[in-house]
């Protein structure tokens, strides 16, 4: 065992963006605390917002400075850390942007449109987010066990707070309740996992894991399987993948909006984060082709019933926001698949299908997520008929959710077709015809999840009169999120030439 | 020269401009949004004339081919050494003899019903929006070149046919709307599943370059052509290693691939048992839009069948083509004596449709010339009667508000004009020598008999059948006692009557001197024939 590993000061740079994060959250804390109560807490969500871009901007100069170091040396693409317990790459980069992005549009478009009578305490409620995103960042950057538990607990105890804002409702607290007591027990399920894996293989270092497992496979062969099948079932609750996603539609129903949007968006994305670190350093290194192909056939399973779940069950749901749970139910299911695919000498293309689709995934739902809090701010309402006749009020808002739902059905040309159509050519690439086609059926089905939406706002009269008052900010990441997945479909080059000119699985996943 | 102008790429987009004019346009001034979209479907359909004026049918469309890479995704960078693995989709416009009459019959219909749009009463605005993004969709489907590219054309008519239905049309509009995007949208997913295998087996083409390979997955139709074609290129003579990269595109998986497509572009076609959509959308949708439904949009599904099906995998269709044509007869008997039976007009037309397009089945199924002639000239004649049906029974309704056959009658004696063009595309529809129906169920029957015999005898019963529904409730609605809420009622306005006669006078160009299109026709097939014949050893 190796002494401990001190952070030195040429380490903080690596950690400038989580370090910013730190300083504002504990700034903007005290500055909430120890100004007058009747002052407005507004300026605390800008100031969110500032610290959220200032960390995405520490991010890009690391990606690009270590991308330029790498030219040379191929392991300066990455750094590690503390004893290789963090880890600062391309992998962990890209995600902590688009977690980093995603949580500045989320702040941007709950900034004046969320009321005070529904989250009474709302300098909280906006930089809660920070401590949040940067869980969310610990977890896309762990290089060990631990480290990544502590990212998942920080994001997880501060979201259990944020589902909870709504302090006159009684849904909201419901919901923190639910998801307290489900996200403690996915916190138990990962552990126990974990801790089998380190019985296994005496390590907690995801790098040195996957060396251990291929040696480990013969003679632990069935506490492999427990150790996998207990993460799994844990990340699949995180995930709210089928048959562990019970929690997610009350959950986001009792949570604030924009809290829905991050627990969608930010929490799913980390915990991806997580899910795919852990199975590229361990699952793919079990030497037994038998075990593998069951640890992997696992996954496949739990996506092809998020999907089919997700999908079915959203047909039914008048809801907005259990649907958009469900809907995110299915798009888990979706986004899991690459990860399922084997690598082969056509196909290693995993993870820019993944990041691809997390990308137009984030826009798509932030933006819905952001009308529905303004539509529902209008009329109250937040079940589908809230939408009716908002053609009528509000056209261009209409017209944008329009473009934001096609995303959602992978209609073209936007965003999350092109996501779509890209995993689905790495499947075909693979031959997993089944997955496919249970992909393709459940798009096809959710057409009509997402029309009844189109139906309300254009075919249906509102009992509304007027237009619609939609707060700057708020119609600014609307109007961004949809141009961000509009362009997502036409002019997807740069993006996809950006995460394939960064990305390497050898030094990003495998390195040490 | 026409050569350095990007016609096709104008006959695209100049609906996209029009649309951006009608958005910038008052939203109260419908005869303001209605001649605008009229002078922006006008545009495409001159150049659509220009175009076939000057088409060489010889030298194929070549010479306005446009092609231009719209994405080109990176895969891959960890295996290939030095080298570049790439996932092209091109936006690659071109016209041959087969896409070329069905381009014009896209832009006289959608001309024609942007006229007949007069009976659309209500947000003008949006109504023309997206009916000019619908006619870009149409154009695009028949112009494009790469699969990718096509299949976002075929989605993009999708869209806009939703909210058209779902809005404009009558009582039971928005469950009719809902079935349309579901069996359609099942029907897309067919087609991307098989177009993904294609691109992903056949679609590769590898090329040396100084740093190492450069392998392309391709979605461009030239490509696949070329690869499914030549036996000896590089995914198809793949021995059993290269089965393990996924590249050899097995028989089963063109089996697969074919079988998806038939569904695919049966389901628009529409195939029984996938019609059932199609018959609400027939009653269902605004005249208007009907008239492009009918006219256009089943035959997006027999050229997919002809394009993707017979030139790219000819060898499956053929083994398939008895099940084609036992499938082609049973939508001509099946279309034809429901026909007989309805007493809602629509719904004969629609239960005609199916019959119609059952004989351009029979057609593609005998894969020689005259039969794929007769195909595509039955589909550009049908399009035409259609919508021209359709016309009349937008203007009738208007004047009645009624299609039940039961309730019209003597309508000759008040619309005299009205009910002499519903007679002349009834006996069209039937196919009348002399008029352009004619021709089409002619060329595929004679086609098939060379091969099939006994099932082409069948076949010519739907036209018997025929003979008895059209004559039944066209001469129903005209003839006999006029009803009283009727007497009064005033025969077609101008407006109404210049679609009318203009269509009509196309279906007896058509029907009198089929050479016109025959001619361009011909052209399109040759390749497919050549190939067809050295299969058969012919």
């Amino acid at each position: 065992m190796e002494a401990v590993q001190t952070l030195t000061w040429s380490d903080a740079w690596y950690l400038s963006p989580e370090i910013t994060l730190s300083l504002f959250a504990v700034a903007l804390a005290c500055l909430d605390l120890f100004l007058p109560k009747r002052w407005n807490r507004n300026f605390i969500g800008w100031l969110t917002v500032l610290g959220l871009a200032v960390a995405a901007a520490f991010v890009v100069w690391l990606l690009i400075d270590m991308k330029n170091a790498g030219t040379e040396d191929p392991t300066a693409g990455f750094h590690n850390l503390l004893g290789g317990s963090y880890r600062i790459d391309d992998f962990g980069g890209l995600l902590k942007l688009v977690f980093l992005g995603a949580s500045g549009f989320i702040v941007l478009a709950s900034l004046g449109s969320v009321r005070s009578k529904d989250v009474p305490i709302k300098g909280e409620f906006y930089y809660l987010m920070l401590p949040a995103a940067l869980g969310a960042m610990v977890m896309s950057s762990s290089g060990d066990l631990i480290t990544l538990y502590v990212g998942l607990e920080l994001l997880s105890i501060t979201t259990y707070v944020l589902v909870g804002a709504r302090k006159n409702s009684g849904i909201s607290g419901e919901a923190a309740f639910k998801y307290l007591v489900t996200g403690g027990a996915a916190s138990a399920f990962i552990l126990y996992g974990m801790s089998f894996l380190y019985g296994i293989t005496g390590t907690t270092n995801i790098f040195m894991i996957g060396n251990a497992l291929g040696d480990a496979v013969e003679s632990y062969r069935a506490l492999i399987y427990v150790a996998f099948f207990l993460m799994t079932a844990g990340f699949a609750m995180k995930l709210a993948l089928a048959p562990f996603h019970a929690w997610a539609a009350d959950v986001y129903q009792g949570a604030p909006t924009p809290v829905t949007s991050f627990l969608a968006v930010v929490s799913k994305g980390a915990a991806f984060a997580m899910l795919y670190r852990i199975f590229m350093n361990s699952a793919y290194f079990v030497q037994d082709p038998a075990v593998q192909k069951d640890l992997y056939l696992g996954l496949s399973v739990l996506s092809a019933a998020a999907m089919i779940v997700g999908t079915a069950g959203a047909l039914r749901q008048r809801n907005v926001k259990r649907l958009l749970a469900l809907s995110g139910v299915a798009n888990a299911g979706i986004l899991i698949i690459p990860l399922t695919l084997h690598l082969t000498p056509v196909h290693t293309s995993l993870f820019s299908e993944f990041v691809y689709y997390l990308i137009a995934y984030a826009f798509m739902n932030i933006g819905a997520f952001a009308v529905l809090t303004v539509v529902a701010r209008g009329s109250g309402d937040e079940t589908l008929s809230g939408f009716a006749g908002l053609y009528h009020r509000a056209p261009w808002t209409a017209a944008g959710m329009t473009v934001l739902l096609c995303s959602l059905a992978g209609l073209p040309v936007t965003g999350g077709f092109l996501g779509k159509l890209f995993i689905l050519f790495g499947t075909v690439q693979t031959h997993i015809y089944w997955l496919a086609a249970i992909l393709l059926a459940t798009t096809v089905v959710s057409y009509a999840v997402y029309f009844s939406f189109i139906r309300q706002m254009y075919m249906r009269s509102g009992t509304l009169e007027g237009g619609l008052r939609i707060p700057f900010p708020a119609g600014l990441s609307i109007w961004i999120c949809v141009a961000a997945t509009l362009a997502l479909g036409f002019l997807p080059k740069p993006v996809l030439g950006w995460i394939d000119g960064l990305f390497s699985i050898q030094y990003d996943f495998w390195a040490q | 020269m026409i050569e350095d102008i990007p016609v096709l790429s104008l006959i695209l987009l100049s609906p996209l401009v029009g649309l951006l004019i009608v958005l910038l346009l008052p939203g109260q001034r419908s005869n303001w949004l209605r001649t605008a979209a009229v002078v922006f479907t006008l545009i495409p359909l001159a150049l659509s004339l220009w175009l076939f004026a000057s088409f060489q049918p010889g030298a194929g469309g070549a010479a306005y081919a446009e092609h231009y890479t719209w994405l080109s995704i990176p895969l891959n960078k960890e295996m290939v050494n030095g080298g570049s693995m790439n996932l092209n989709f091109d936006y690659s416009l071109s016209v041959d003899g087969i896409s070329l009459p069905l381009l014009l019959l896209t832009a006289i219909v959608s001309t024609m019903a942007a006229l007949a749009s007069v009976h659309i009463r209500k947000r003008w605005k949006l109504f023309y929006v997206l009916f000019l993004l619908l006619e870009t969709g149409m154009y695009g489907v028949f112009l494009a070149r790469d699969l990718i590219e096509f299949f976002i054309f075929f989605e993009l008519t999708l869209i806009p046919m939703f909210f058209l239905i779902g809005i404009w049309g009558y009582y039971g509009r928005e469950k009719a709307a809902t079935r349309f995007l579901v069996y359609n949208g099942l029907g897309s997913a067919a087609m991307l599943l098989a177009f993904l295998i294609l691109i992903a087996t056949a679609g590769f083409t590898a090329v040396q370059q100084d740093t190492g390979f450069q392998i392309d997955f391709s979605g461009s139709y030239d490509v696949l052509l070329k690869n499914l074609a030549d036996p000896a290129s590089y995914a198809n003579n793949a021995s059993a290693e290269m089965a393990d990269l996924g590249l050899y595109l097995s028989d089963s998986l063109k089996w697969t691939a074919f079988v998806l497509l038939l569904v695919a572009f049966g389901v628009k076609i529409p195939i029984f048992p996938f019609h059932t959509w199609m018959l609400r959308v027939h009653t269902e949708a605004p005249p208007s839009i009907v008239m492009i439904h009918s006219g256009v949009l089943l035959k997006m599904g027999v050229y997919g069948l002809i394009r993707f099906g017979a030139f790219l995998l000819p060898a499956q269709l053929e083994s398939w083509s008895t099940a084609i044509a036992i499938l082609g007869v049973i939508n001509i008997l099946y279309g034809a004596v429901l026909a007989c039976v309805q007493k809602e007009f629509k719904l004969v037309l629609a239960y005609s449709s199916i019959s119609h397009m059952g004989i351009v089945l029979l057609g593609i199924a005998s894969l020689n010339e005259a039969g794929l002639e007769g195909a595509l000239y039955q589909s550009v004649s049908h399009g035409l009667i259609s919508a021209l049906l359709f016309l009349i029974v937008g203007s009738l309704y208007e004047r009645t508000n009624t299609t039940q056959l039961d309730e019209l009658g003597g309508l000759a004696k008040s619309v005299p004009f009205l009910s002499g063009i519903l007679l002349t595309a009834g006996l069209a529809s039937l196919g009348l020598p002399g008029l352009s129906g004619f021709v089409g169920e002619f060329l595929s029957f004679l086609g098939l008999f060379g091969s099939m015999k006994w099932i082409t005898a069948i076949g010519v019963f739907g036209i018997l059948f025929a003979a008895v529904y059209v004559l039944r409730s066209v001469l129903n609605i005209t003839y006999g006692p006029l009803k009283e809420p009727f007497a009064g009622i005033k025969d077609a306005r101008f407006i109404e009557a210049v679609p009318m006669v203009a269509l009509t006078a196309l279906i007896v160009l058509l029907g009198v001197y089929p050479s016109v299109l025959t001619d361009v026709m011909q052209h399109g097939f040759g390749g497919l024939l050549e190939q067809i014949s050295q299969r058969t050893g012919g």
